[in-house]
């Protein structure tokens, strides 16, 4: 049986005790730079604070992942190169990478070191994955959420690494490292910045009679009405008009999040090794939610007990879940 | 017949806005007082602001008769009791219950929840509000109890009524 190994998000080091002490096999985290893809205002972390992060995780027998999963700009490699330095020597246990000439660097450089594809990679085919495994040596690679359970199990079989998938959390559009959508209107891109809608530029505008529009770069992207459950300001979860369609829709995606806890058991059978949860950019008090509520789930489960799955749909957002294309290619 | 029932619109509101400027004046030294406490305990609070330490916020409890004005500056640390109607200037406004902005300081709530689900109002400077998030919940423990017991058995008996208070009226709805 695949050991279901929680990779759990921490922004803080606060967030990282706290992921550990919920149960967390693994905590995923970043600097406080471009070099990873929550690159938020206030979050993340020093190197004297990861540095005392691995150390506390290491003495929980908890693995410290560093998301390097952003692509730095054409000559720019430096910052990446040296934040692969600085977490080697601090003793971080893998790199999540995208970008080939990062895996490349740290493969050359660390070569007892883990390499993990991150998702923001979109390598979805046997093919894609192979060739990561074969010329920088990936030990896991975390899968696009473009796939049904069929489609991961099938491609379990053709690879020779590990299989890590999103079990709850921020449902993006499922282009992921591919998305250009804030760049074009903010100028800064997701997948060199770091940051998708940054908070400089968004605005939220209470109206007086109770509704609240949300605008990225100035141009509106929601307006919610009273009451009425809200997203985040992401292009992807706009509600937009258009010359087809008489009310504003949805065009790309509706505000939900991902999850995926009544399909562990299929996804352990299919030979999924780790299962991450989203939400770096999250508060403590969603990380020891949804840390302990899938410890729970995934040790019921491993010792053939119904898994005892606690709701979560309060922390989802829009306050709505979805199981996504892993249940069917027809989510929407 | 209570005696405010006797006033007309105008002389309540110059009432209520009497009573709010005696609160904020009542409550001034305590705030002051408690969060130079904190900000001691607490300098990494300062370094994940940023430059943001400059930026003032209005922390806007529906229910209490005053808003709070923050500034995080730890030269100029301060925290006062303002009148809703003659609030100063901040680059950005946090509003919700007093409970619920109490919860999210703790971490016993997440904020984008309470964003999603409409029970948190941000408006004004969202990098502001961002970074004072994130730099709040790196804080270990409860700054709200710590708060309380900087005022000693008076504080945590407030707050732990407080608490109780909110329990029993958030069941109440859950059971409408
Ligand atoms: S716009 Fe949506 S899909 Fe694109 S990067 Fe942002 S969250 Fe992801």
């Amino acid at each position: 049986m695949s050991p279901g190994e929680l990779i759990c998000p921490a922004g803080t080091p606060a967030a990282l005790r706290t992921a550990v002490d919920a149960g967390a096999d693994a905590v995923y985290c970043g600097f406080q730079n471009a070099t990873n893809a929550r690159n938020f205002p206030g979050l993340n972390f020093t190197p004297d604070e990861l540095a005392s992060a691995v150390a506390y995780a290491h003495s929980k027998a908890a693995k410290v992942l560093l998301a390097l999963n952003t692509y730095p700009p054409a000559g720019k490699v430096d910052l990446w190169r040296s934040a692969a330095d600085t977490g080697a020597r601090l003793g971080v246990d893998a790199f999540i990478v995208a970008d080939m000439g990062v895996a490349d660097y740290i493969a050359r450089t660390y070569p007892d070191m883990r390499l993990h594809l991150s998702v923001q990679a979109a390598a979805s085919s046997p093919e894609a994955i192979r060739y990561y495994c074969e010329n920088f040596g990936v030990k896991r690679v975390v899968l696009p959420r473009i796939l049904t359970i069929p489609e991961i199990r099938a491609i379990r079989k053709e690879i020779p690494c590990e299989i890590e998938t999103f079990i709850f959390g921020n449902h993006g559009l499922m282009v992921e490292g591919r998305c250009s959508l804030t760049n074009y209107l903010t100028g800064q891109s997701t997948n060199m910045d770091g940051v998708c809608s940054p908070a400089s530029d968004v605005e939220f505008i209470r109206h007086g009679d109770g509704t609240m529009s949300s605008r990225l770069a100035g141009f509106s992207i929601d307006c919610f009405g009273c009451g009425e459950k809200a997203g985040y300001p992401t292009i992807c979860k706009g509600r937009y008009t258009a010359p087809h369609r008489s009310d504003p829709y949805y065009a790309f995606e509706e505000p939900v999040s991902l999850n995926l806890a009544r399909l562990l058991p299929e996804l352990i059978d299919a030979g999924v090794h780790a299962f991450k949860i989203e939400g770096r950019q999250r508060s403590k008090s969603y990380v020891r939610s949804v840390v302990s509520a899938f410890r729970t789930a995934v040790d019921d489960i491993r010792a053939g007990r119904p898994a005892n799955i606690t709701d979560l749909v309060a922390l989802t957002e829009g306050q709505k879940q979805t199981q996504g294309a892993f249940a069917s290619k027809k989510w929407r | 017949m209570h005696w405010r029932a006797n006033l007309d619109p105008k002389g309540a509101k110059f009432v209520r806005g009497a009573g709010s400027r005696l609160s904020c004046v009542l409550i001034q030294p305590l705030l002051s007082y408690v969060v130079r406490r904190i900000g001691d305990r607490h300098p990494s609070v300062f370094a994940r602001l940023g430059s943001y330490k400059q930026s003032a916020f209005l922390i806007d409890a529906v229910e209490l008769p005053f808003a709070l004005h923050l500034c995080p500056d730890p030269k100029a640390l301060a925290f006062r009791a303002v009148p809703r109607d003659r609030a100063p200037h901040a680059e950005a406004r946090i509003r919700g219950r007093f409970m619920l902005l109490l919860e999210l300081v703790d971490s016993e709530r997440d904020g984008d929840a309470a964003f999603f689900s409409r029970d948190l109002d941000v408006s004004g400077d969202t990098e502001a509000v961002v970074r004072l998030r994130n730099a709040l919940d790196d804080v270990e423990g409860s700054i709200a109890e710590e708060a309380a017991g900087v005022l000693g058995a008076p504080g945590r008996a407030i707050l732990a009524r407080l608490r109780r208070a909110y329990k029993s009226e958030a069941k109440g709805g859950q059971q409408a």
